[in-house]
């Protein structure tokens, strides 16, 4: 049996594929893909192999591109994917998710939306946007975005969200009701007596642990947080990180207590690695205790950023982990992160990073 | 037979760059409208989508796209006469 292993790139011009196999040392480059769109989040498929791409044209608006064919040919559609006339208008598709045969999107200004036909068609689940937080809700500098879809891997009624600035909201009735679930995370932006707010955090990405859903991880623009009752609290878990403030987080494929991140030096420090030396850390014990990885990853004049969909690892064993940078490089790791290689540089600013690997 | 087919006729020329988003298009169609908004909608029944490329919801023609009709820049309001020349055109914007 053949193995092939895809990383999907988003960039801030088009869509790009990296292909190998089992070994993961050499790799193919295919794109740019999407008529050069700024493509915010790419996934896949693995039961279909179909590709999902979420973007927005300043031109012609948002959209959802789909391939069947691994990369070749790609249409897009847009089709009800909008607010109501006279509401400001969806400007772009920031984050996609499959869960329970379903299609998730999550746009700009922030709202989420379903497809029950391979995004094809999609309407929105308003319940999110009445939650009664939502006049609060305030945009980052990103804009006002949906930018994490987490849903439940049994239970297709719960789903969670995030947005930015505005906090984790979950569901447990399909999207009719949400709760905001960000108790012990912290707001810094706040003042003193006003840290810790039911809703208004800038929650950066949110993922789940394999296997454990009720095991959650954040990283915040104001830490990083564990919960493990499925957001209703969350403890910090940023003690032994050089810094409490980054982009992404990714999960290992099959240990719940081991979890990647790319720790940035500060938000008004210029968001790069600590020391401009690469690196990204790795937690074991569920954030306990940290380590940095390093080995093949650029030591000096590092002035890179890492976004927030811009790490991911594989499912294969050991697992490959990989990064994208916002000065379009992908680094790659066959070993859990335990040595790294460059496998593709001179990219547009990468903005998204996931994989797919096909038996065949 | 449709209503489409009792408003005049009218030509447009679609934006280069809609080649690659919608391959079956051809460059320059004849269609039956009396507003711009009714040739969107025109452009739309003949290859579906094409309306979302060039309106928001508002809705409004998209701020980076500009239409033409006898060189004037016009809305989705903008009635047409029959045999009027529009231009669908892409702003110039980016980096």
């Amino acid at each position: 049996m053949t193995t092939k292993v895809l990383v999907l790139l988003g960039t801030r011009k088009g869509a790009f594929i990296l292909e190998s196999d089992a070994e993961r040392r050499s790799w193919r480059l295919r794109g740019p893909f999407c008529e050069t769109w700024p493509m915010n989040h790419v996934i896949a498929d693995a039961a279909t192999g179909t590709i999902y791409g979420a973007g927005g044209n300043a031109w012609f608006g948002p959209a959802v591109w789909s391939s069947t064919d691994l990369g070749d040919s790609w249409t897009h559609s847009s089709e009800g994917l909008a607010y109501a006339p006279g509401e400001p208008p969806i400007t772009s598709v920031w984050s996609l998710a499959l869960g329970g045969g379903r299609l998730y999107a999550g746009v700009e200004p922030a709202g989420l939306f379903v497809s029950d036909d391979g995004g094809q068609s999609w309407t929105e689940i308003g319940g999110l946007r009445e939650h009664p937080s939502r006049p609060a809700w305030n945009a980052g500098a990103g804009g006002l975005i949906l930018h994490s879809i987490v849903p439940h891997p049994i239970d297709v009624e719960q789903i969670w969200v995030a947005i930015s600035v505005a906090g984790v909201f979950h569901t447990a009735d399909g999207g009719k009701t949400w709760e905001a679930r960000n108790r012990g995370t912290r707001a810094d932006f706040l003042p003193d007596d006003q840290r810790y707010p039911e809703y208004g955090q800038c929650v950066h990405c949110l993922v789940m642990a394999p296997g454990t859903p009720n095991r959650l991880y954040q990283q915040n623009h104001c830490g990083m947080y564990r919960s493990d009752d499925g957001g209703r609290s969350w403890d910090s878990i940023e003690e032994g990180l050089p810094s409490s403030f980054g982009f992404p987080a990714a999960v290992h494929p099959r240990d719940p207590d081991t979890l990647y991140l790319v720790p940035l030096n500060g938000d008004i420090a210029g968001r790069f690695m600590p020391d401009a030396k690469a690196a990204v850390w790795r937690t074991t014990d569920g954030g306990k205790t940290w380590r940095d990885l390093r080995e093949g990853l650029p030591q000096q004049n590092a002035f890179v950023g890492v976004l927030r969909q811009a790490l991911a690892t594989d499912r294969l064993a050991p697992a490959g982990v990989y990064f994208g940078t916002s000065s379009g490089a992908l680094y790659a790791s066959a070993d859990e992160g335990e040595s790294w290689t460059c496998i593709a540089q001179h990219l547009p600013a990468i903005s998204s990073v996931e994989t797919l690997v096909l038996e065949g | 037979m449709s209503e489409e087919t009792f408003a005049p006729p009218v030509h447009v020329r679609l934006p280069a760059l809609f080649a690659g988003l919608f391959p079956t298009a051809e460059r320059e169609v004849t269609l039956h409208a009396r507003t711009v908004a009714e040739m969107i909608e025109a452009l739309d029944a003949r290859w579906p989508g094409m309306r979302d490329r060039l309106c928001d919801s508002t809705p409004a023609i998209r701020r980076h796209i500009n239409v033409f009709v006898e060189g004037r820049r016009v809305t989705l309001d903008t009635p047409l006469q029959p045999g009027a020349r529009v231009y669908i055109l892409t702003a110039i914007s980016g980096g």
